[in-house]
């Protein structure tokens, strides 16, 4: 019931005009759990449809959390065809590109009713800086409430329609996101860190 | 609502000659208060004894456990869950280990598994022991109870001590299996701790259950329906309580929780009379579990020799794994990226979110009886704030 395939198929039939807001997105790991990319315009509307759903009631949002994925760098082989002195032939080069980086929502589903899930649902806000924003879910599963709070708070993803957005472990003066990749907290030195066997993963136990 | 006037007094009913102007009064519980149950602080809004506003204040023992988690190797971060729900290590480590074995697709042998269910159910009994002592405190029977309550749960520790080294930080589970084997013995001296149990919780019932003044502080406070609570994503005791058949052991059946029969108590109100009762009685199914488990524990090896300690590695992807812990329902969401440390490392903590409808619990209660309520969603502040 929760395979995403079917979840697409009930999404069109019941949402007319989803299927090129809602997409796929495949999990290369053993685990087999894939995930619903979600356009953030149609996201209310998709979580509701999945709430209400009488064949996916999905009434319980599990987990709430945010991602943050850093710019990356991506190196491909572009071929083009290219004439030089009359002469046309192809040209394959290694072509270096950033990819920008953004902050994602991942909500996990359960349906307490009818004991399947999970589905879970992906956000992703444009950008990286703050304030990045996303509609809230609280509305429609209420236990996302203290958890958007906790990923505004350390993320800086910013809810819009959240009832009480405030920072949920740090205090309100507080400056900066400390869970995104590239945070510095104020008392580190800059320095590498050093390569222990444990960070590398060698420890003996 | 106006906030700072209170509401008046309906014609004819005021206990009083003429009660004029009166003010609402904001009063902050904690972070020092003993029946916070740590530093837990709540800013309450009160109308005479009456509460008409409450939110709860976090973060006052946040360490940043998912940024640690994220710049040390998976193995380095099983002892930090210790530290989450420190009453409840064994069952944070199984969460942990789960969720890895998952994102690395790890089997774990038969023996292992049949440990993890031992220690898992001795978790819930200890746990719910300590509640019910804890409980009888916050309503003002500081002392007597709980020490009942620590007595017995000290067998428990005495028993996770000669396994694991530790009493409370056990460290035990490892990705794919348990670090060592039980130590000659153990199975017996389990055995005559589960024994003892039953006589324990004869006491505990006939102590708790008819008492006058434990069933007046607790009755028809505190109950919200199962409906609100499911949206509101609270989970175990919690939502058993209010009369929703709703267990991780039943619904997902990870380990082998398929091989045992136990019942789910199930409560009808959800005050917090059912909430005490819920978790008397499950210790009770508990101790079905314990008795089977003891009794079928195979030989065997009990850590999957596949499973790397050293530069473990899992296969690029995530995996988002949950069981139900004594207090509710635990998740891990792990992100790999193939490198030794976690990209992303989260714990759904079921002691936060099942504070998301404290303020509902609380309003139109007495001031007395938020202490009662918060008793009774048995929280802990390592794992609310992390």
């Amino acid at each position: 019931m929760t395979d995403p395939d079917r979840l697409l198929s009930l999404l069109e039939a019941g949402l007319p005009g989803s299927a090129g807001r809602v997409r796929r997105w495949t999990n290369p790991g053993p685990s087999g759990q894939d995930a619903l990319l979600v356009d953030p315009d149609a996201a209310l509307e998709v979580a509701l449809f999945l709430r209400d759903h009488p064949e996916l009631q999905l009434d319980y949002c599990s987990n709430v959390t945010g991602v943050d994925w850093l710019p990356r760098e991506v190196t491909e082989s572009v071929t083009t065809t290219e004439t030089v002195g009359g002469e046309t032939k192809e040209v394959t080069k290694k072509v270096t590109r950033t990819e920008p980086g953004y902050l994602e929502a991942v909500y996990h589903l359960y349906s307490v009713a009818l004991r399947h899930g999970p589905v879970i649902l992906r956000l992703r806000a444009a950008g990286r800086e703050a304030p990045a924003p996303l509609p809230s879910l609280t509305p429609v599963w209420r236990s996302a409430e203290f958890q958007e709070r906790e990923i505004f708070d350390l993320y800086g993803i910013s809810f819009s329609g959240h009832p009480d957005l405030r920072r949920l472990l740090l205090w309100d003066e507080f400056e900066g996101h400390p869970m995104r990749k590239d945070y510095v907290a104020p008392d580190e030195d800059g320095l590498p860190a050093i390569e222990t066997a444990a960070a590398k993963g060698e420890a003996n136990r | 609502m106006n906030l700072t006037r209170a509401a008046p007094w309906p014609a004819g009913t005021a206990p009083f000659a003429d009660p004029g102007e009166t003010e609402l009064l904001e009063l902050s519980l904690g972070p020092q208060h003993p029946s916070t149950h740590g530093v837990f602080r709540m800013n309450a809004l009160l109308d005479g004894e009456t509460v008409v506003r409450l939110q709860p204040v976090f973060g006052y023992l946040h360490r940043n456990h998912e940024q640690l988690a994220e710049r040390m190797s998976y193995l380095a971060s099983m002892p930090f869950t210790d530290r989450l729900d420190y009453f409840c290590s064994l069952t944070n480590n199984w969460a942990y280990a789960l969720t890895v074995e998952k994102l690395a697709g790890l089997e774990v042998p038969e023996r292992a598994e049949y440990l993890r269910v031992i220690l898992a159910e001795l978790t819930r009994l200890q746990n719910h022991t300590v509640f019910l002592g804890f409980l009888l405190g916050d309503m003002g029977a500081w002392g007597s109870v709980l020490m009942y309550g620590f007595r017995q749960r000290d067998a428990v520790l005495d028993l996770f001590e000669a396994l694991t080294g530790s009493r409370m930080m056990c460290d035990y589970l490892r990705f794919g299996g348990c670090r060592c084997d039980l130590p000659p013995g153990w199975a017996a001296a389990a055995r005559l701790v589960v024994d003892s149990y039953p006589g324990f919780l004869d006491e505990m019932e006939q102590l708790l259950t008819e008492n006058e003044i434990l069933r007046a502080r607790t009755m028809g406070i505190g109950g919200v329906e199962a409906k609100r609570l499911v949206n509101a994503g609270v989970s175990g005791p919690l939502l058993r309580a209010a009369g929703l058949s709703h267990d991780l052991r039943k619904v997902d059946r990870y380990g082998i929780y398929d091989r045992f029969s136990f019942r789910i108590p199930l409560g009808e109100k959800g005050d917090v009379y059912d909430r005490l009762m819920i978790r008397l009685l499950e210790m009770r199914e508990s101790l079905n579990i314990l008795d089977s488990a003891l009794r079928d524990l195979p030989e065997g090896p009990v850590i999957n020799p596949q499973a790397k300690l050293r530069n473990f590695r899992p296969p690029a992807g995530e995996a988002y794994g949950r069981i139900e812990s004594p207090k509710g329902e635990l998740g891990f969401y792990l992100i790999s990226d193939q490198s030794p440390q976690p990209y992303r490392y989260r714990v759904r903590p079921p002691s936060l979110i099942n504070l998301t409808l404290l303020e509902e619990m609380c309003v139109g209660a007495k001031i007395a009886d938020v202490m009662v309520i918060l008793g009774s969603i048995d929280i802990v502040l390592g794992e609310v704030d992390r």
